[in-house]
Protein backbone atom coordinates (compact mmCIF):
# COMPACT_ATOMS: atom_id res chain seq x y z
CA UNK A 1 0.00 0.00 0.00
CA UNK A 2 1.29 3.46 -0.95
CA UNK A 3 0.29 6.56 1.02
CA UNK A 4 1.19 10.22 0.54
CA UNK A 5 3.13 11.39 3.55
CA UNK A 6 3.54 14.81 5.20
CA UNK A 7 6.47 14.85 7.66
CA UNK A 8 6.28 18.41 9.02
CA UNK A 9 9.32 20.49 9.93
CA UNK A 10 10.09 19.09 13.36
CA UNK A 11 10.34 15.50 12.14
CA UNK A 12 13.08 16.67 9.79
CA UNK A 13 15.33 17.93 12.59
CA UNK A 14 14.69 17.64 16.35
CA UNK A 15 12.39 14.64 15.92
CA UNK A 16 14.32 12.51 13.43
CA UNK A 17 13.87 9.69 15.92
CA UNK A 18 10.11 9.96 15.32
CA UNK A 19 10.41 10.05 11.54
CA UNK A 20 13.04 7.33 11.07
CA UNK A 21 11.25 4.89 13.35
CA UNK A 22 7.85 5.64 11.78
CA UNK A 23 9.11 5.07 8.24
CA UNK A 24 10.85 1.88 9.31
CA UNK A 25 7.74 0.50 11.02
CA UNK A 26 5.46 1.48 8.15
CA UNK A 27 7.77 -0.19 5.65
CA UNK A 28 7.81 -3.38 7.74
CA UNK A 29 4.02 -3.32 7.75
CA UNK A 30 3.80 -2.99 3.99
CA UNK A 31 3.05 0.73 3.80
CA UNK A 32 5.21 2.80 1.51
CA UNK A 33 5.07 6.38 2.77
CA UNK A 34 5.69 8.66 -0.20
CA UNK A 35 6.77 12.09 1.01
CA UNK A 36 5.10 14.97 -0.85
CA UNK A 37 7.82 16.44 -3.02
CA UNK A 38 6.86 20.04 -2.31
CA UNK A 39 5.32 20.56 1.10
CA UNK A 40 5.16 23.60 3.37
CA UNK A 41 4.83 24.09 7.12
CA UNK A 42 1.18 23.75 8.08
CA UNK A 43 1.46 26.58 10.60
CA UNK A 44 1.61 24.36 13.71
CA UNK A 45 -1.54 25.65 15.37
CA UNK A 46 -4.99 25.78 13.83
CA UNK A 47 -6.21 29.36 13.61
CA UNK A 48 -9.33 29.79 15.74
CA UNK A 49 -10.44 33.14 14.33
CA UNK A 50 -13.66 33.06 12.36
CA UNK A 51 -12.59 35.76 9.92
CA UNK A 52 -8.98 34.75 9.25
CA UNK A 53 -9.04 32.44 6.25
CA UNK A 54 -5.54 33.39 5.15
CA UNK A 55 -4.12 31.21 7.90
CA UNK A 56 -5.96 28.17 6.55
CA UNK A 57 -4.21 28.42 3.21
CA UNK A 58 -0.89 26.85 4.29
CA UNK A 59 -2.42 23.55 5.43
CA UNK A 60 -4.76 23.43 2.44
CA UNK A 61 -1.86 23.80 0.01
CA UNK A 62 -0.47 20.51 1.30
CA UNK A 63 -3.78 18.86 0.47
CA UNK A 64 -3.53 20.28 -3.06
CA UNK A 65 -0.04 18.76 -3.34
CA UNK A 66 -1.60 15.42 -2.40
CA UNK A 67 -4.23 15.80 -5.11
CA UNK A 68 -1.51 16.57 -7.64
CA UNK A 69 -0.09 13.13 -6.97
CA UNK A 70 -3.49 11.68 -7.77
CA UNK A 71 -3.91 10.64 -4.15
CA UNK A 72 -6.90 11.20 -1.90
CA UNK A 73 -5.28 10.45 1.48
CA UNK A 74 -2.48 12.24 3.30
CA UNK A 75 -0.77 10.61 6.28
CA UNK A 76 1.19 12.41 8.98
CA UNK A 77 2.75 11.35 12.28
CA UNK A 78 3.06 14.69 14.10
CA UNK A 79 -0.08 15.17 16.20
CA UNK A 80 -0.05 18.92 15.78
CA UNK A 81 0.36 18.81 11.99
CA UNK A 82 -2.41 16.24 11.91
CA UNK A 83 -4.74 18.43 13.94
CA UNK A 84 -3.99 21.55 11.91
CA UNK A 85 -4.33 19.83 8.53
CA UNK A 86 -7.48 18.02 9.56
CA UNK A 87 -9.23 21.04 11.04
CA UNK A 88 -8.39 23.23 8.04
CA UNK A 89 -9.79 20.48 5.84
CA UNK A 90 -12.93 20.25 7.99
CA UNK A 91 -13.41 23.98 7.68
CA UNK A 92 -12.98 23.91 3.90
CA UNK A 93 -15.46 21.05 3.62
CA UNK A 94 -18.06 22.59 5.90
CA UNK A 95 -18.38 25.93 4.17
CA UNK A 96 -18.45 26.41 0.41
CA UNK A 97 -17.95 30.15 0.65
CA UNK A 98 -14.86 29.73 2.83
CA UNK A 99 -13.45 27.20 0.40
CA UNK A 100 -14.09 29.53 -2.53
CA UNK A 101 -12.28 32.37 -0.73
CA UNK A 102 -9.32 30.11 0.04
CA UNK A 103 -9.13 29.08 -3.59
CA UNK A 104 -9.18 32.75 -4.58
CA UNK A 105 -6.21 33.37 -2.27
CA UNK A 106 -4.40 30.49 -4.00
CA UNK A 107 -4.94 31.97 -7.49
CA UNK A 108 -1.47 30.79 -8.54
CA UNK A 109 -2.37 27.13 -8.06
CA UNK A 110 -3.19 25.33 -11.32
CA UNK A 111 -6.24 23.62 -9.80
CA UNK A 112 -8.70 24.51 -7.06
CA UNK A 113 -9.00 22.45 -3.89
CA UNK A 114 -12.30 20.60 -3.81
CA UNK A 115 -12.22 19.22 -0.26
CA UNK A 116 -11.51 15.72 -1.54
CA UNK A 117 -8.42 14.67 0.45
CA UNK A 118 -8.65 12.80 3.77
CA UNK A 119 -6.07 13.58 6.46
CA UNK A 120 -4.91 10.52 8.40
CA UNK A 121 -2.73 10.11 11.45
CA UNK A 122 -0.23 7.23 11.40
CA UNK A 123 -2.12 5.67 14.31
CA UNK A 124 -5.32 5.63 12.24
CA UNK A 125 -3.48 3.88 9.42
CA UNK A 126 -2.12 1.40 11.96
CA UNK A 127 -5.51 0.70 13.52
CA UNK A 128 -7.92 1.00 10.58
CA UNK A 129 -5.94 0.09 7.48
CA UNK A 130 -3.16 -2.26 8.58
CA UNK A 131 -5.05 -3.63 11.58
CA UNK A 132 -3.75 -4.91 14.91
CA UNK A 133 -3.97 -8.58 13.89
CA UNK A 134 -1.59 -8.04 10.97
CA UNK A 135 0.82 -6.23 13.28
CA UNK A 136 0.76 -9.03 15.85
CA UNK A 137 1.94 -11.45 13.16
CA UNK A 138 4.93 -9.29 12.30
CA UNK A 139 6.25 -8.81 15.84
CA UNK A 140 9.67 -10.42 16.15
CA UNK A 141 10.78 -8.89 19.43
CA UNK A 142 7.82 -8.55 21.81
CA UNK A 143 8.12 -5.73 24.33
CA UNK A 144 8.00 -8.23 27.16
CA UNK A 145 7.88 -6.73 30.63
CA UNK A 146 7.93 -3.16 29.35
CA UNK A 147 5.37 -1.07 31.21
CA UNK A 148 4.29 1.80 28.99
CA UNK A 149 2.11 4.77 29.95
CA UNK A 150 0.50 6.06 26.75
CA UNK A 151 0.30 9.83 26.60
CA UNK A 152 -2.09 11.35 24.05
CA UNK A 153 -1.81 15.01 24.96
CA UNK A 154 -4.39 17.18 23.24
CA UNK A 155 -4.11 17.16 19.52
CA UNK A 156 -4.95 13.50 18.86
CA UNK A 157 -8.17 13.61 20.83
CA UNK A 158 -9.52 17.16 20.81
CA UNK A 159 -11.69 18.68 19.55
CA UNK A 160 -14.13 15.87 18.77
CA UNK A 161 -14.36 16.68 15.05
CA UNK A 162 -10.60 16.15 14.66
CA UNK A 163 -10.13 13.33 17.17
CA UNK A 164 -8.85 9.86 16.27
CA UNK A 165 -10.35 8.34 19.43
CA UNK A 166 -12.49 9.10 22.48
CA UNK A 167 -11.65 12.48 24.02
CA UNK A 168 -11.65 11.33 27.65
CA UNK A 169 -10.50 7.72 27.45
CA UNK A 170 -8.72 6.94 24.20
CA UNK A 171 -7.45 3.36 23.74
CA UNK A 172 -5.62 3.19 20.41
CA UNK A 173 -2.12 3.51 21.88
CA UNK A 174 -2.82 0.99 24.65
CA UNK A 175 -4.17 -1.46 22.09
CA UNK A 176 -1.04 -0.99 20.02
CA UNK A 177 1.31 -1.55 22.97
CA UNK A 178 -0.60 -4.73 23.84
CA UNK A 179 -0.20 -6.09 20.31
CA UNK A 180 3.51 -5.28 20.47
CA UNK A 181 3.76 -7.48 23.56
CA UNK A 182 4.16 -4.67 26.08
CA UNK A 183 2.09 -3.82 29.14
CA UNK A 184 0.05 -0.62 28.87
CA UNK A 185 -0.27 1.22 32.16
CA UNK A 186 -3.37 3.27 32.85
CA UNK A 187 -2.71 6.69 34.38
CA UNK A 188 -4.72 9.76 35.20
CA UNK A 189 -2.87 12.27 33.04
CA UNK A 190 -2.98 10.66 29.62
CA UNK A 191 -4.94 13.48 27.98
CA UNK A 192 -3.79 16.32 30.23
CA UNK A 193 -2.01 19.06 28.24
CA UNK A 194 1.74 19.42 28.76
CA UNK A 195 1.66 23.20 28.38
CA UNK A 196 2.53 23.24 24.68
CA UNK A 197 4.16 26.42 23.33
CA UNK A 198 4.43 27.98 26.81
CA UNK A 199 7.74 26.12 26.78
CA UNK A 200 9.29 29.04 24.90
CA UNK A 201 8.86 31.78 27.48
CA UNK A 202 7.41 30.01 30.53
CA UNK A 203 9.46 26.81 30.91
CA UNK A 204 8.67 26.81 34.64
CA UNK A 205 5.03 25.96 33.83
CA UNK A 206 6.18 23.07 31.66
CA UNK A 207 8.33 21.88 34.57
CA UNK A 208 5.20 21.67 36.76
CA UNK A 209 3.27 19.84 34.06
CA UNK A 210 6.10 17.39 33.41
CA UNK A 211 6.32 16.75 37.14
CA UNK A 212 2.58 15.99 37.32
CA UNK A 213 2.30 13.94 34.12
CA UNK A 214 5.41 11.80 34.54
CA UNK A 215 4.76 11.55 38.27
CA UNK A 216 1.31 10.14 37.62
CA UNK A 217 2.76 7.59 35.15
CA UNK A 218 5.49 6.62 37.60
CA UNK A 219 2.99 6.19 40.41
CA UNK A 220 1.24 3.55 38.31
CA UNK A 221 4.50 1.71 37.80
CA UNK A 222 5.32 2.80 34.25
CA UNK A 223 8.87 2.35 32.94
CA UNK A 224 8.43 4.86 30.15
CA UNK A 225 5.90 7.22 28.58
CA UNK A 226 5.02 6.91 24.88
CA UNK A 227 4.05 10.02 22.90
CA UNK A 228 3.06 10.98 19.38
CA UNK A 229 3.84 14.69 19.28
CA UNK A 230 7.31 16.26 19.04
CA UNK A 231 6.21 19.11 21.30
CA UNK A 232 4.94 16.71 23.99
CA UNK A 233 8.27 14.88 23.58
CA UNK A 234 10.31 18.04 24.00
CA UNK A 235 8.33 19.17 27.03
CA UNK A 236 8.20 15.82 28.80
CA UNK A 237 11.77 14.78 27.97
CA UNK A 238 13.99 17.81 27.42
CA UNK A 239 12.32 19.85 30.15
CA UNK A 240 13.15 17.19 32.76
CA UNK A 241 16.27 19.18 33.61
CA UNK A 242 14.18 22.26 34.47
CA UNK A 243 11.72 19.99 36.31
CA UNK A 244 14.45 18.62 38.57
CA UNK A 245 15.56 22.15 39.47
CA UNK A 246 12.07 23.10 40.68
CA UNK A 247 10.89 19.75 42.05
CA UNK A 248 13.69 18.03 43.94
CA UNK A 249 11.67 14.82 44.45
CA UNK A 250 11.14 14.39 40.70
CA UNK A 251 12.33 11.09 39.20
CA UNK A 252 13.58 11.33 35.63
CA UNK A 253 12.06 8.88 33.19
CA UNK A 254 12.68 8.06 29.52
CA UNK A 255 10.09 9.31 27.04
CA UNK A 256 9.78 7.57 23.67
CA UNK A 257 7.69 7.83 20.52
CA UNK A 258 5.14 5.05 20.01
CA UNK A 259 6.82 4.52 16.62
CA UNK A 260 10.14 3.69 18.28
CA UNK A 261 8.42 0.94 20.25
CA UNK A 262 6.89 -0.32 17.00
CA UNK A 263 10.31 -0.28 15.32
CA UNK A 264 11.87 -2.28 18.18
CA UNK A 265 9.11 -4.89 18.18
CA UNK A 266 9.24 -5.22 14.41
CA UNK A 267 12.96 -5.95 14.49
CA UNK A 268 14.51 -2.52 13.85
CA UNK A 269 18.16 -1.92 14.67
CA UNK A 270 19.29 0.82 17.03
CA UNK A 271 20.10 3.13 14.10
CA UNK A 272 16.41 3.74 13.29
CA UNK A 273 15.70 4.71 16.91
CA UNK A 274 18.08 7.70 17.00
CA UNK A 275 18.35 7.48 20.78
CA UNK A 276 20.99 10.22 20.64
CA UNK A 277 18.17 12.76 20.28
CA UNK A 278 16.68 12.01 23.71
CA UNK A 279 17.45 13.96 26.84
CA UNK A 280 16.84 11.21 29.42
CA UNK A 281 18.38 8.20 27.67
CA UNK A 282 16.01 5.26 27.05
CA UNK A 283 19.04 3.03 26.37
CA UNK A 284 19.56 1.60 29.88
CA UNK A 285 15.84 0.74 30.27
CA UNK A 286 15.62 -0.92 26.87
CA UNK A 287 18.86 -2.83 27.37
CA UNK A 288 17.68 -3.94 30.82
CA UNK A 289 14.54 -5.39 29.27
CA UNK A 290 16.56 -7.15 26.58
CA UNK A 291 15.12 -4.95 23.84
CA UNK A 292 18.31 -3.43 22.44
CA UNK B 1 -11.46 41.02 41.99
CA UNK B 2 -14.01 43.85 42.21
CA UNK B 3 -15.47 45.07 38.95
CA UNK B 4 -18.08 47.71 38.32
CA UNK B 5 -20.76 46.82 35.85
CA UNK B 6 -21.98 49.70 33.74
CA UNK B 7 -24.31 50.19 30.81
CA UNK B 8 -21.54 51.95 28.94
CA UNK B 9 -19.26 48.96 29.14
CA UNK B 10 -21.99 46.49 28.27
CA UNK B 11 -22.85 48.54 25.18
CA UNK B 12 -19.27 49.33 24.23
CA UNK B 13 -19.18 46.87 21.35
CA UNK B 14 -16.45 44.71 22.92
CA UNK B 15 -18.84 41.82 23.54
CA UNK B 16 -20.04 41.74 19.96
CA UNK B 17 -16.49 42.08 18.62
CA UNK B 18 -15.36 39.04 20.62
CA UNK B 19 -18.41 37.06 19.51
CA UNK B 20 -17.85 37.97 15.87
CA UNK B 21 -14.16 37.02 15.87
CA UNK B 22 -14.93 33.71 17.57
CA UNK B 23 -18.23 33.02 15.80
CA UNK B 24 -19.69 32.22 19.24
CA UNK B 25 -22.61 33.35 21.35
CA UNK B 26 -21.23 34.48 24.72
CA UNK B 27 -24.70 34.51 26.24
CA UNK B 28 -24.95 30.72 26.01
CA UNK B 29 -22.67 30.41 29.03
CA UNK B 30 -24.54 29.77 32.30
CA UNK B 31 -21.46 29.86 34.53
CA UNK B 32 -21.29 26.22 35.58
CA UNK B 33 -17.50 26.47 35.90
CA UNK B 34 -16.69 23.19 34.17
CA UNK B 35 -14.27 24.91 31.79
CA UNK B 36 -12.19 26.23 34.67
CA UNK B 37 -12.34 22.94 36.58
CA UNK B 38 -10.54 21.06 33.82
CA UNK B 39 -8.28 23.80 32.50
CA UNK B 40 -4.59 22.81 32.79
CA UNK B 41 -3.57 26.48 32.94
CA UNK B 42 -6.22 27.75 35.39
CA UNK B 43 -3.83 27.54 38.34
CA UNK B 44 -1.54 30.08 36.66
CA UNK B 45 -4.25 32.43 35.43
CA UNK B 46 -5.24 35.70 37.09
CA UNK B 47 -8.78 35.19 35.72
CA UNK B 48 -10.03 31.60 35.25
CA UNK B 49 -11.82 30.72 31.98
CA UNK B 50 -15.42 30.88 33.25
CA UNK B 51 -14.75 34.33 34.69
CA UNK B 52 -13.19 35.45 31.42
CA UNK B 53 -16.44 34.50 29.72
CA UNK B 54 -18.51 36.35 32.33
CA UNK B 55 -16.39 39.48 32.01
CA UNK B 56 -16.67 39.32 28.24
CA UNK B 57 -20.48 39.11 28.52
CA UNK B 58 -20.34 42.35 30.49
CA UNK B 59 -18.01 44.17 28.09
CA UNK B 60 -15.06 44.32 30.49
CA UNK B 61 -12.50 45.06 27.82
CA UNK B 62 -9.65 46.47 29.93
CA UNK B 63 -9.85 43.75 32.59
CA UNK B 64 -9.56 41.07 29.90
CA UNK B 65 -7.10 42.62 27.49
CA UNK B 66 -4.71 43.56 30.31
CA UNK B 67 -4.92 40.12 31.93
CA UNK B 68 -2.21 37.45 31.91
CA UNK B 69 -4.87 34.78 31.49
CA UNK B 70 -5.55 35.37 27.80
CA UNK B 71 -1.87 34.58 27.10
CA UNK B 72 -1.77 31.52 29.35
CA UNK B 73 -4.50 29.63 27.52
CA UNK B 74 -2.79 27.10 25.21
CA UNK B 75 -5.85 26.16 23.12
CA UNK B 76 -5.72 22.62 24.47
CA UNK B 77 -9.49 22.33 23.81
CA UNK B 78 -10.27 20.61 27.12
CA UNK B 79 -12.85 23.26 27.99
CA UNK B 80 -14.47 23.13 24.54
CA UNK B 81 -14.97 19.39 24.64
CA UNK B 82 -16.50 19.52 28.14
CA UNK B 83 -18.72 22.62 28.10
CA UNK B 84 -22.32 21.41 28.55
CA UNK B 85 -23.55 24.39 26.54
CA UNK B 86 -21.23 23.86 23.61
CA UNK B 87 -19.48 27.19 24.12
CA UNK B 88 -16.13 27.30 22.35
CA UNK B 89 -14.15 28.97 25.10
CA UNK B 90 -10.80 28.52 23.35
CA UNK B 91 -12.09 30.44 20.33
CA UNK B 92 -13.37 33.24 22.56
CA UNK B 93 -10.01 33.57 24.31
CA UNK B 94 -8.20 33.49 20.96
CA UNK B 95 -10.37 36.35 19.79
CA UNK B 96 -9.24 38.43 22.79
CA UNK B 97 -5.60 37.71 21.93
CA UNK B 98 -6.37 38.66 18.35
CA UNK B 99 -7.78 42.04 19.39
CA UNK B 100 -4.41 42.80 21.00
CA UNK B 101 -2.31 41.31 18.21
CA UNK B 102 -4.21 43.08 15.47
CA UNK B 103 -3.34 46.33 17.23
CA UNK B 104 0.31 45.20 16.97
CA UNK B 105 0.64 44.58 20.69
CA UNK B 106 2.76 41.46 20.67
CA UNK B 107 3.08 39.29 23.75
CA UNK B 108 6.34 37.54 22.80
CA UNK B 109 9.53 39.45 22.07
CA UNK B 110 11.13 37.11 19.57
CA UNK B 111 14.39 39.07 19.54
CA UNK B 112 14.78 38.35 23.26
CA UNK B 113 14.88 34.57 22.80
CA UNK B 114 18.49 33.49 23.34
CA UNK B 115 20.58 31.90 20.62
CA UNK B 116 20.88 28.76 22.74
CA UNK B 117 17.10 28.49 23.14
CA UNK B 118 16.54 29.05 19.43
CA UNK B 119 18.78 26.09 18.78
CA UNK B 120 17.40 23.82 21.51
CA UNK B 121 13.66 24.48 21.15
CA UNK B 122 12.08 22.65 18.19
CA UNK B 123 10.29 24.58 15.41
CA UNK B 124 6.95 23.13 16.49
CA UNK B 125 7.22 25.17 19.73
CA UNK B 126 8.77 28.30 18.26
CA UNK B 127 6.28 28.57 15.41
CA UNK B 128 3.36 27.78 17.71
CA UNK B 129 4.46 30.46 20.12
CA UNK B 130 4.90 33.03 17.36
CA UNK B 131 1.51 32.18 15.89
CA UNK B 132 -0.19 32.63 19.24
CA UNK B 133 1.80 35.55 20.62
CA UNK B 134 2.87 37.78 17.73
CA UNK B 135 1.05 39.69 15.03
S1 LIG C 1 3.16 21.84 12.76
FE1 LIG C 1 5.18 21.89 13.45
S2 LIG C 1 6.13 20.12 12.75
FE2 LIG C 1 4.22 20.36 11.71
S3 LIG C 1 4.88 21.40 9.84
FE3 LIG C 1 4.29 22.92 11.23
S4 LIG C 1 6.06 23.51 12.35
FE4 LIG C 1 6.47 21.69 11.29
S1 LIG D 1 0.09 17.95 25.13
FE1 LIG D 1 0.92 19.81 24.65
S2 LIG D 1 2.35 19.54 23.00
FE2 LIG D 1 1.17 17.74 23.21
S3 LIG D 1 -0.52 17.90 21.83
FE3 LIG D 1 -1.18 18.90 23.70
S4 LIG D 1 -0.60 20.95 23.53
FE4 LIG D 1 0.47 19.80 22.03
S1 LIG E 1 -18.24 25.19 30.81
FE1 LIG E 1 -19.43 26.39 29.34
S2 LIG E 1 -21.30 26.97 30.39
FE2 LIG E 1 -19.85 26.25 31.95
S3 LIG E 1 -18.88 28.13 32.64
FE3 LIG E 1 -17.60 27.31 31.04
S4 LIG E 1 -18.32 28.31 29.17
FE4 LIG E 1 -19.88 28.62 30.72
S1 LIG F 1 -8.25 25.85 25.80
FE1 LIG F 1 -7.38 27.38 27.15
S2 LIG F 1 -9.00 27.86 28.60
FE2 LIG F 1 -9.57 25.97 27.61
S3 LIG F 1 -8.85 24.38 28.97
FE3 LIG F 1 -7.23 24.74 27.46
S4 LIG F 1 -5.89 26.25 28.35
FE4 LIG F 1 -7.78 26.27 29.53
Amino acid sequence: MKLSYFPGCTLKNHARNFEDSTLYAMDKLGVEAVELDRWNCCGTVFSLSADDLMRQVAPIRNLLRTRERGDSQLMTGCSMCFNTLKRANNRARANEEDLASMNTFMYDEPVDYAGDVDVLHVLEVVRDQIGFDAIRERVVKPLEGLRVACYYGCMLVRPNEAAIDDAENPRVLEDLITVLGGEPVDFSHKTECCGAHQTVDKPEIIADKTYEILGSAKAQGADTVAVSCPLCAFNLDHRQEATLKIHSDFHTMPVVYFSQLMAIALGGSESVLRLDLHHTPPGPLLTGKGLL
Amino acid sequence: MTVFVSRDKINSGFTSKVQRLADQNLMSCYQCGKCSAGCPMAAYMDIPPNQMIRLAQLGMEDELLDSEAIWLCVSCMTCNTRCPKGVRIAELIESMRQIKLRARQDHLQVEKISEADLRAIPPIALIGSMRKFTS
